[in-house]
């Protein structure tokens, strides 16, 4: 199958960020940058959809500066075909302008299959893939914890509060991947190689208009330091009492 | 003055406590305007319009369609972008649980505008909706402002509290858009885990337990401590999901549920990063551990160092008798 699917690249997360002087970002200083998560997931599913069902072709977009290029390239090497960079100086906030770029670059691309994580882990909106489905009139399942695709339809499972429910689509379609499905692997050196010789096309990335900003950032306050009240079973009686007491939660 | 759209969201046949958060936070920017709720389900669900009233609905839109009885994202956004269109609201308030993060950008898509997700507060400034983001896994708070107009809002589940402000509402009875029973996505089924147990986003009390419990029978000391408490749920880390002993759906952290409940009680947890993104913003944290260099520690109000198997069934007992004295 012609497969697609979606990344972004954002900060690794265990750290502890600091607001850049501008007020409105990160600092960005010493921060190490990775594809989010869910988009390692969603490209580990596109892999084994192919791998399961016959071959493919599968290709991997990201949005953002040239530094986007490093994350295209460690999809490559996970085994991912080709790379497209739409170019633009920094990612929106705004999801409904990052999916105009993005669809209007997947459509017409022939894709039985548009995959995207289930949000990004960094602005957290978990927008894009569904606005992308809208822009495309593709059908659309989000936070698919489970994906199983064989002649022509999709099947998926999505988590629930308390519960889960079973979907089935036509393809193509677009889907978000939640955790569950799939692990992302780890490069071989052979893919790590075979990546630096991939294509990876480069183009504009057209950008709709912004409605949604940040104005500012700013760090939640801090919790207390933590307190060990003391060891063993014997000091229950002295948690409970400060649980109604003090916390008054009992 | 302009009226605002609040999704009240039901399941199986019932409102979901986030259908009132939904009412509660469209009233707080509805200003001198109408605050009027959009109810979609399976005929039958109109028994249930009078009740979004108590919360500040001045009216319940009714849509009862079978092909509502089940998730239906394709006919719930369209239903819910045409009222919007045909209603004139300044904004549509959407709850931020696993199917209003589903349905908002499909709906903010259908408009033609951006979306303020997973909002904590919001208000209006002038003609701007100002609201709080977490991002970085909560690790920081983006202030935004949307100037959609109308403006698409989805709010976090339990960071509104639901606030009486008791109306009879109107009940008028909506279209639905197109064709329910012709969309493409169908959903074939739920599942539900245990009909009893408190959903880890509504419950005020979360017990968790983490790889410290060494195998998954013995979660039942868990289960044992949340069932003592009475209002409790259970959640797990990460590292016990990806083993099996619970189902992904009950992983609290980075890539799982967000939660802040009143009272968190973490029983044999370390406190990987990727966890206490998942919580940390619990009101008040108790963690019992066997290592006390568990960075767990470090977040917990109240902490004891022990086995799980000598505190925890201490622990059980002592809620018991607290909750039967009171």
């Amino acid at each position: 199958m012609k497969i697609a699917v979606c990344i972004k690249r954002v900060p690794d997360m265990d750290v502890r960020f600091k607001i850049a002087a501008s007020g409105t970002a990160v600092d960005e200083a010493g921060l190490k940058y990775d594809m989010s998560d869910f988009d390692g997931y969603a490209a580990e599913a596109a892999l084994q959809v192919n791998e399961k069902g016959g071959g493919g072709e599968v290709t991997a977009l990201c949005l953002g500066p040239d530094a986007v290029q490093e994350t295209l390239r460690k999809a490559l090497s996970m085994g991912i075909d080709k790379a497209v960079h739409l170019k633009c100086d920094a990612v929106p906030f705004d999801g409904w302008a990052i999916a105009q770029a993005l669809a209007a670059q997947l459509g017409g691309g022939g894709y039985d299959l548009i995959l995207f994580g289930r949000m990004s882990i960094d602005s957290s909106n978990q927008s894009v893939g569904p606005m992308v489905a809208e822009l495309l009139g593709l059908p659309c399942v989000t936070a698919a914890s489970r994906l199983d695709v064989s002649g022509g339809t999709g099947k998926a499972q999505r988590e629930l509060e308390g519960a889960s429910e079973t979907v089935e689509f036509p393809l193509p379609a677009v889907v978000s991947i939640d955790e569950g499905v799939a692990r992302p692997r780890y490069p071989s050196l052979k893919g790590i190689m075979a990546a630096k010789k991939k294509p990876l096309e480069v183009k504009p990335a057209q950008l709709g208009a912004v409605t949604v900003t940040v104005t500012t950032m700013e760090l939640p306050p801090e919790r207390n330091a933590g307190r060990i009240i003391g060891e063993g079973p014997d000091m229950v009686p002295e948690l409970v009492r400060l649980l109604q007491t003090e916390a008054k939660v009992l | 003055m302009a009226n605002i759209l609040a999704v009240a969201e039901s399941r199986g046949g019932e409102l979901r406590k986030v259908a009132c958060e939904a009412v509660t936070a469209a009233r707080a920017i509805a200003g001198g305007g109408e605050v009027h709720a959009l109810l979609l389900g399976a005929p039958g669900i109109a028994g249930k319009a009078a009740q979004l009233g108590e919360f500040g609905a001045d009216a319940v839109i009714v849509t009862e369609h079978a092909a509502f009885a089940l998730h239906n994202p394709e006919a719930a956004s369209a239903t819910i972008a045409e009222r919007v269109k045909s209603g004139g609201y300044r904004a549509v308030v959407l709850p931020a649980s696993a199917h209003g993060k589903d349905l908002a950008p499909r709906v903010a898509a259908k408009l033609g505008v951006g979306i303020a997700a997973d909002v904590t507060s919001m208000r209006m400034d002038g003609d701007v909706l100002v609201a709080a983001h977490p991002v970085n896994t909560g690790k920081v708070i983006a202030n935004i402002r949307s100037t959609a107009n109308p403006a698409v809002v989805s709010v976090r589940p339990g960071a509104i509290t639901p606030v009486a402000a008791p109306r009879a509402p109107r009940i008028e009875a909506g279209a639905a858009a197109g064709d329910p029973s012709a969309a493409r996505v169908r959903c074939t089924g739920v599942t539900t885990g245990n009909t009893a147990r408190l959903d880890l986003g509504e419950a005020p009390i979360i017990v968790t337990g983490g790889r410290g419990l060494k195998a998954a029978e013995h979660f039942r000391l868990v289960e044992d401590l949340a069932a003592a408490f009475g209002n409790a749920a259970v959640g797990a880390t990460r590292a016990v999901t990806d083993d099996g002993w619970r189902p992904h759906s009950d992983q609290i952290g980075q890539t799982g549920r967000l939660v802040s409940p009143d009272l968190y009680v973490a029983v044999g947890v370390s406190g990987a990063i990727q966890h206490l993104a998942g919580m940390r913003t619990s009101k008040t944290i108790v963690a019992i551990n066997k290592d006390k260099e568990a960075p767990i520690f470090k977040v917990a109000d109240y902490g004891i160092v022990g086995d799980a198997f000598e505190v925890v069934p201490r622990l059980t007992e002592a809620v018991k008798a607290a909750r039967a004295a009171r």
